[in-house]
């Protein structure tokens, strides 16, 4: 369990995180969004105990950040995950193993998971950015980590290679581990994670899952009205839409008048051809809580 | 421990990638075969066994030397991780940053073990054959390897507390260089020049003595010029220091490494990835 309450840090004087708090329970996996900048780099660092808050409190499985206890639990993938260039992936892993004390004859098979098998004799200098994040995540993956701290695990991967990693991370997950993720790709975020926190600003804007940040947002859904050729302005006149290319009637409502709306829509019977709902997207939402504005 | 084996293995096989064990062993293979050629023309005259004479030559030699390839290792070796990105990472594996270092430390006492050992030996080698009696100045040579790891380690602290300080490689490479340059070459000459124009008084009777043991190279020196005092003349100091008590050069060799690893393990702890 990972609990933050009351988390500050500023940098010479620039406020980088304020009053920041919120856990991450055993088998959950929180998704830690946020612009550029926002702090979630400095939030994982503080975690981790590379960089000391000043002021919250922080425990990580009970333990104080950067303790032994604490980083003997812990996983992280830095944002930028960065390895010797004149080591091999196997031997990079291999010493990674010894520091946790497990047995370096696992290396062949942690690389094999994140599909670096075949260039595991290769020197890191050779390997592409994706490759290299592999070898980052390689190295959560040691141990039985009851926490993993993943500073954008997924960027510079591919599409396979993405859906690979989250097929992993759902066995950490469903294994007990706790996962912290920051991510800028809000689809895989939206399938793959079971709570969202947005950060803005050093903010805290939002916690909650996927259908309670719509729900809170209240956002307003488009409703696509499909007219007959001939009868688009009539339609457009009697729902007070606005008429796009010669068919089309485009509405706006809240949620609470959804059902509403197409019941007047329905009465309109055989003026119109169909109608698509399109509820606020991801995107929409995340904009509407990360605001960077706001007080 | 385990930890410790695994940090000093990778450092090793990240030096011999980087050719740092190659360059270190040829540099002063080279320098002893040179030594030991431009020996030979000289025997004789001392009075002293041909090794005796290389020993004291080879200490000349390793003051420069030693401290230089030690700098050279160490000034890389933490701001290179800051720079790389790779310092973040490793410390939120569960290992102090004690053993860290240590591990460090030792796969590069090691290469300059393996190095000052292959360049001794080539010089004891050449004195050995050409001079039946050279056997006699076999201890002095033991004394010159093992004072010359010390000072290797003192060096190699003192570098990765720059390392640490400096956070740029950089920045720490240009201040491992005008360190070996203040403290091996400047600072004897400053001192010889205080000599001189003191002319016997307190500073050349009081101060001086301190001096010197406080500088590693020049402790280094006087501890293995101490004992054999038939080569004292090799030496630009050696005269004035006969008064020294060679225990003191021996703590001053035997201290300095712990409080270099301190100076380096109080500067690496204050480092912020
Ligand atoms: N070492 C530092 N010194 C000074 N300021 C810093 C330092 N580290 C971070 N900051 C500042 O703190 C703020 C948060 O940075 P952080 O790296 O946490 O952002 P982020 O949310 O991870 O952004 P991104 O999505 O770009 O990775 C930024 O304004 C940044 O400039
Ligand atoms: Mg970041």
């Amino acid at each position: 369990m990972l609990r933050l309450a009351d988390v500050t840090k500023s940098f010479q004087g620039t406020p980088a995180l304020h009053g920041v708090g919120f856990t991450v329970a055993p088998g959950e996996r929180v998704a830690l969004l946020g612009h550029n900048g926002a702090g979630k780099s400095t939030l994982m660092k503080i975690i981790l105990g590379l960089i000391a808050a000043d002021a919250g409190r922080i425990s990580v499985m009970g333990a104080a950040p950067g303790s032994m206890g604490a980083r003997a639990v812990t996983a992280y993938l830095p944002e930028n995950a960065a390895f010797h260039p004149a080591l091999t992936g196997l031997e990079q892993i291999r010493y990674y193993l010894r520091l946790r004390g497990e047995d370096p004859k696992g290396a062949r098979t942690l690389l094999e998971k994140v599909g670096l098998g075949e260039a595991a004799r290769r020197r890191i200098g050779t390997y592409s950015k994706g490759m290299r994040q592999r070898v980052g995540l390689a190295q959560a993956l040691i141990g039985a980590p009851r926490l993993l701290v993943l500073d954008e695990p997924t960027s510079g991967l591919d599409p396979v290679s993405r859906r690979d990693f989250y097929a992993v991370l759902d066995d950490l997950a469903g294994r007990g581990a706790a996962i912290l993720l920051s991510s800028h790709a809000l689809t895989e975020v939206e399938a793959r994670t079971d709570r969202i926190v947005i950060l803005s600003g050093g903010r805290l804007m939002a916690d909650d899952t996927l259908a309670g940040l719509r729900r809170r947002a209240a956002l307003p859904i488009r409703l696509q009205v499909q007219a007959r050729p001939d009868t688009a302005d009539r339609v457009a006149a009697r729902l007070t839409g606005t008429r796009h290319n010669g068919v089309r009637v485009d509405l706006v409502c809240g949620p609470a008048d959804k059902l509403a709306r197409l019941g007047e829509i329905s009465a309109l019977g055989a003026l119109i051809d169909d109608v698509e709902v399109i509820p606020p997207s991801l995107e929409d939402i995340y904009s509407h809580f990360s605001q960077r504005d706001l007080p | 421990m385990n930890a410790l084996f695994a940090a000093a293995g990778t450092e090793f096989r990240i030096a011999l990638r980087n050719r740092w064990v190659t360059v270190a062993v040829a540099m002063m293979a080279l320098f002893a075969l040179v030594l030991s050629a431009a020996g030979s023309a000289a025997t004789g005259a001392l009075g002293a066994d041909r090794l005796s004479v290389t020993v004291a030559s080879l200490t000349s030699l390793a003051v420069y030397l030693v401290p230089l390839i030690a700098l050279l290792m160490s000034f890389d070796a933490i701001a290179g991780e800051v720079e790389r990105g790779t310092l973040p990472l490793v410390l939120t594996y569960p290992v102090a940053r004690a053993t860290l270092l240590a591990g460090k430390f030792a796969a590069h006492l090691g290469i300059l073990a393996l190095a000052v050992a292959v360049g001794y030996g080539i010089a004891a080698g050449a004195a050995l054959v050409t001079d039946p009696g050279a056997a006699r100045g076999l201890p002095a040579l033991w004394r010159l390897l093992w004072s010359s790891v010390a000072l290797g380690a003192t060096f190699l602290g003192i570098g990765y507390a720059i390392s640490a300080l400096a956070r740029r490689p950089g920045a720490a490479a240009g201040a491992v260089i005008g360190l070996w340059l203040g403290v091996i070459v400047l600072f004897d000459l400053g001192l010889l020049a205080a000599v001189v124009a003191d002319g016997g008084g307190a500073f050349t009777t009081v101060v001086f003595p301190w001096l010197l043991l406080g500088n590693p190279a020049d402790a280094f020196r006087l501890f293995n010029l101490a004992a054999s005092g038939a080569t004292a003349a090799a030496a630009g100091v050696g005269g004035a220091a006969q008064a020294i008590p060679p225990a003191l050069a021996l703590a001053s060799v035997l201290g300095w490494p712990v409080l270099g690893f301190g100076l380096a393990l109080a500067a690496f702890r204050k480092v912020t990835p």
